[in-house]
């Protein structure tokens, strides 16, 4: 990929970084988490450092799509939100862009309508954002990596998997 | 697709391991989990029922290391085999970069594992996907037990594109970590 291209990526992840640290600020969550919906996660912020982070995005991606799916055995296209009660800690987790699941874990520090109400601000400012990230993935996906970069990660896999 | 973090300067592959039930799917995952430098693997996450039987899916995420600036991870699952859980089984092929079939070589399994990997074309055809355009190998397991069917007809019956495939032993890690070389290193030619 051009260097050029990568820049226009960091300008917008950075961005997007910059939305999910408000987010966590205004709501005075303990963490924000973007992931896509095959679990793998995008970026975070706030304090993930507690969190087992691939457990976790793959679980709510499972969760997401199971939950669609329930939708749609009554009808329903899509949950656009989930929202889990715990006794110290919450998630709520709600589709941005019909792409991408954004999880926010929250103490009783602050309550289930100001986040609810923030994420929705901050779904309507990504959500554009990304179908444009994602528009230029589609088209600039091939020639991402090239053959060094192969060659050395094959080494890698034949010492990993001996 | 695999996702490429351009930000964070991250590759993370998504690995299926399909197959009819009780064929092996989950003891190939325990025993990659149990091979790799702990440093290099995360926790072996399994959502099973009170029996073992896999409900959604076991997860292993599988670090390859930083290669020029990139750090690479593989997310390895199995789906559920049981005919019933065919919605899990849909749901965790979302995203799959590369698939490996564990078929069960007994005699009494055979039809099992033509109707699993018909039910793979079919699952995947529902995200617009097909079959060919995804890396596959297929492991032929439990080549230890006595009754079983040869090779070539299990070739013949599962491997009309003629895949990558090994004989296997999951249980005492026989032909586990060919496939998946074989499989992770497709996934990464593919992002050429």
């Amino acid at each position: 990929m051009p260097d050029e291209k990568a820049e226009t990526f960091e300008d917008e992840f950075q961005t997007i970084k910059d939305n999910l640290e408000e987010l966590c600020r205004e709501t005075k969550s303990l963490s924000v988490l973007l992931i896509d919906k095959a679990g793998q996660l995008i970026t975070s912020a706030g304090n993930v450092s507690s969190i087992d982070i691939p457990s976790f995005a793959t679980l709510s991606a499972a969760d997401f799509a199971a939950t669609s799916n329930l939708a749609d055995l009554i009808g329903e296209h899509d949950f656009s939100t989930l929202f889990h009660q715990g006794e110290k800690k919450s998630i709520y987790v709600s589709l941005i862009a019909d792409k991408v699941i954004l999880a926010v874990i929250f103490t009783k520090e602050t309550t289930l309508g100001l986040v609810r109400i923030k994420v929705k601000k901050t779904a309507e400012k990504l959500g554009s954002l990304f179908e444009k990230i994602f528009r230029t993935l589609e088209s600039e996906y091939s020639g991402a990596v090239d053959d060094d970069f192969i060659n050395e990660a094959e080494t890698e896999l034949d010492s990993l998997f001996e | 697709m695999a996702l490429i973090n351009y930000s964070s300067k991250e590759i993370n592959c998504k690995i299926v391991y399909y197959g009819p039930g009780l064929g092996g799917k989950t003891t190939n995952i325990k025993h990659i989990y149990s091979k790799v430098n702990p440093d290099n693997r995360g926790k072996l996450m399994s959502l099973d029922t009170e029996l073992d039987r896999t409900l959604f899916f076991d997860f292993l995420p599988v670090d390859l290391g930083t290669v020029k600036g990139f750090s690479v991870h593989f997310h390895l699952y199995t789906v559920p085999g049981q005919i019933y859980y065919n919605a899990s089984r849909k749901l965790i092929l979302k995203g799959v970069d590369g698939l490996i079939f564990v078929a069960d070589s007994q005699i009494e399994r055979f039809e099992d594992n033509i109707d699993s990997i018909e039910n793979l074309d079919d699952n995947l055809a529902e995200y617009n996907k097909k079959a060919e355009e995804i890396p596959l190998a297929i492991q032929y397991n439990k080549r230890d037990l006595p009754n079983i069917v040869s090779l070539n007809e299990l070739e013949d019956a599962l491997n009309p594109r003629g895949v990558f495939s090994c004989e296997g032993v999951a249980t005492e890690g026989i032909g586990v970590f060919e496939p998946l070389k074989e499989v992770s290193k497709k996934v990464l030619r593919k992002l050429r």
